[in-house]
């Protein structure tokens, strides 16, 4: 079951640099977010608010409210590793264990947590090999190292790692910039398919993927040199990328800045 | 627009190529020779006493114009001393790299201990083994023994340990911790499984070294496992003898039959780092990610 996200009154700093100011949004389960916007927003910033990455960082610190199902992620006495396993990340470069074979990538999140008979973690290797569309591809090798594979086979193989541990929300941090086009439209698929069992957020540079893939777009930008990045304007994908209200957002997609 | 043209090397660059060639060739050799010819010195005159009675006798009994005689006494304590000193300092220096890696992050603690591992590195292998006769076996009493000896070779052995394996923690792309981080493992967890496992080759590799280092000291150990003839091979109990030790006791004595038994010794010494460091290999290439490609 998925679960609705709120986001209220976030910000988020870099020691003492405030790189995303007051930000508030509200994703319904089951569905895709893309983010939108110029480097340097602050969009993978806050991306990585929202699974507690964002204070892997020295001296990175989070303000405000991100709620999960009505419970706040930053409240006292949160862990953040139990987060971490709500909320998935599939990063910018794939990123397989590279002392691990694709066997064993797979079934990082569930050993490293422990526990788990051999035979249940088979059975969710498979379905998450087969969720992430690489089953067929590696059926045969799942002993061989997983950083053997192809760049973009590396990246459904870090999806089918990120799905493994049952997640309610899959966060991708551009997750094509370094794939071909081919390998890139195997997970623009894939994310339509995962759809109906995760909460997909993806940010994206490239705007034909967004309009293609999601169903809200949020457009964050600037509001000058070395100030904090903003959400500009949040609406449904077809609006933003035909009607948008703003004229920031416009002046954006139609390629006018940024 | 201008037109390029195909350009031909010049004899001039071509004349240059070839002489930093020929100096580098020459700076390899200048390099090489004396390993070449350390190596074989010990093997010529190593191979004459290099037997079986050699490796199974001690010198009870035996002056140093007797026959016969070896270094089975030796060889023990050098294994027993370089087993002890590792059991030391391959742990504090593995966790004291995690911690400068992982947890300490340039901190003030972190600095500290970074500049006091630089200044232990530079520490005489004498002045070890007199830090250890003052404090061990003077000040406390405790009686000349391997252990001791390994208590020098340890302070010895530590910074290499941190330094070599701080550098190695260090390529370890940050990529991948943050993975782990997502799939909700500890950080604890993700060091043991991810970080470790992904830097393990160079990290064997910088143990093999400090042991390679700390096998071959004799000074620490004069001081503190002092000598003896006889097979000792209780390390916390007595003295005890080891390799160098050997080595620089036979090459004192006035008659050949000794001097040859040295030199067997340095053989035995070079034999046993050089298949330390093969099974280390063996173990690194055995748990290594490339080899199922």
């Amino acid at each position: 079951m998925s679960q609705q996200i709120q986001v209220s009154g976030l910000d988020a700093y870099y020691g003492r640099h405030k790189a995303i100011e007051d930000i508030s949004m509200t994703i319904e389960p089951n569905t895709i977010t893309a983010f939108i916007g110029p480097s340097g927003c602050g969009k993978s910033t806050f991306l990585r608010t929202l699974n507690r990455m964002h204070e892997v960082i020295p001296g990175a610190r989070v303000e405000g409210k991100v709620l999960l199902d009505g419970e706040d992620l930053y409240g006292p006495g949160v862990e953040p590793v139990s987060v971490r396993r709500m909320i998935g990340m599939v990063f910018q470069r794939p990123n397989p264990f590279p002392t691990m074979s694709i066997y064993e990538n797979v079934a990082a999140g569930l050993r490293l947590n422990g526990r788990r008979s051999k035979s249940e973690v088979d059975g969710i290797v498979e379905t998450s090999l087969k969720g992430a569309n690489l089953w067929n591809e590696v059926k045969d090798r799942l002993g061989k190292p997983g950083a053997g594979l192809s760049g973009g086979q590396q990246q459904r193989l870090c999806i089918a790692r990120a799905i493994a541990v049952r997640p309610e929300v899959l966060l991708m941090d551009e997750p094509c910039s370094a794939l071909d086009p081919i390998s890139t439209l195997a997970i623009e698929d894939l994310m339509a398919e995962l759809k109906s069992q995760f909460t997909i957020i993806i940010v994206t540079h490239n705007m034909q993927q967004a309009a293609r893939v999601s169903d809200r777009t949020a457009f964050f930008n600037l509001a000058g040199q070395g100030q904090p990045g903003r959400v500009i304007e949040m609406d449904e994908t077809s609006r933003i990328f035909t009607n948008p209200s703003q004229k920031a957002t416009e002046d954006y997609i139609t390629g006018r800045f940024g | 627009m201008t037109t390029h043209t195909v350009q031909r090397v010049s004899t001039g660059r071509r004349l240059k190529d070839r002489l930093v060639q020929t100096l580098v060739y020459l700076a390899f050799a200048v390099a090489v020779i004396p390993l070449i010819s350390v190596l074989w010195l010990v093997i010529k005159n190593g191979l004459a006493r290099f037997d079986l009675d050699f490796l199974t006798h001690s010198m009870r009994g035996i002056g140093a114009r007797d026959i016969g005689g070896g270094a089975y006494h030796a060889i023990l304590g050098t294994l027993e001393q370089v087993l002890l000193a590792s059991l030391i300092s391959v742990p504090i220096g593995l966790l004291t790299a995690i911690y400068l890696v992982e947890y300490g992050r340039g901190g003030r603690l972190s600095r500290a201990i970074s500049f006091f591992v630089d200044v232990m590195t530079g520490i005489p292998s004498v002045v070890a083994g007199l830090f250890v006769l003052a404090f061990w076996v003077l000040a406390l009493g405790m009686p000349f023994s391997g252990f001791a000896g390994a208590l020098a070779l340890s302070i010895l052995m530590m910074p290499t340990v941190v330094r070599s394996t701080e550098e190695m923690l260090l390529l370890v792309p940050g990529d991948l911790r943050e993975a782990s981080y997502a799939l909700g493992v500890p950080k604890w967890r993700t060091i043991v499984k991810v970080v470790l496992p992904t830097a393990l080759t160079g990290i064997v590799t910088g143990v093999m070294l400090a042991i390679a280092r700390v096998a071959g000291e004799t000074a620490p150990l004069m001081l503190t496992v002092f000598f003896t003839d006889s097979i000792n091979s209780d390390p916390f109990n007595g003295p005890q003898m080891g390799l160098p030790l050997y080595v620089f006791d036979q090459a004192r004595r006035p008659t050949d039959i000794a001097v040859d038994r040295a030199w067997t010794g340095a053989l035995t010494l070079i034999l046993i780092v050089m298949l330390l460091n093969l099974v280390a290999r063996l173990i690194a290439w055995w748990r290594s990610p490339a080899r199922g490609r």
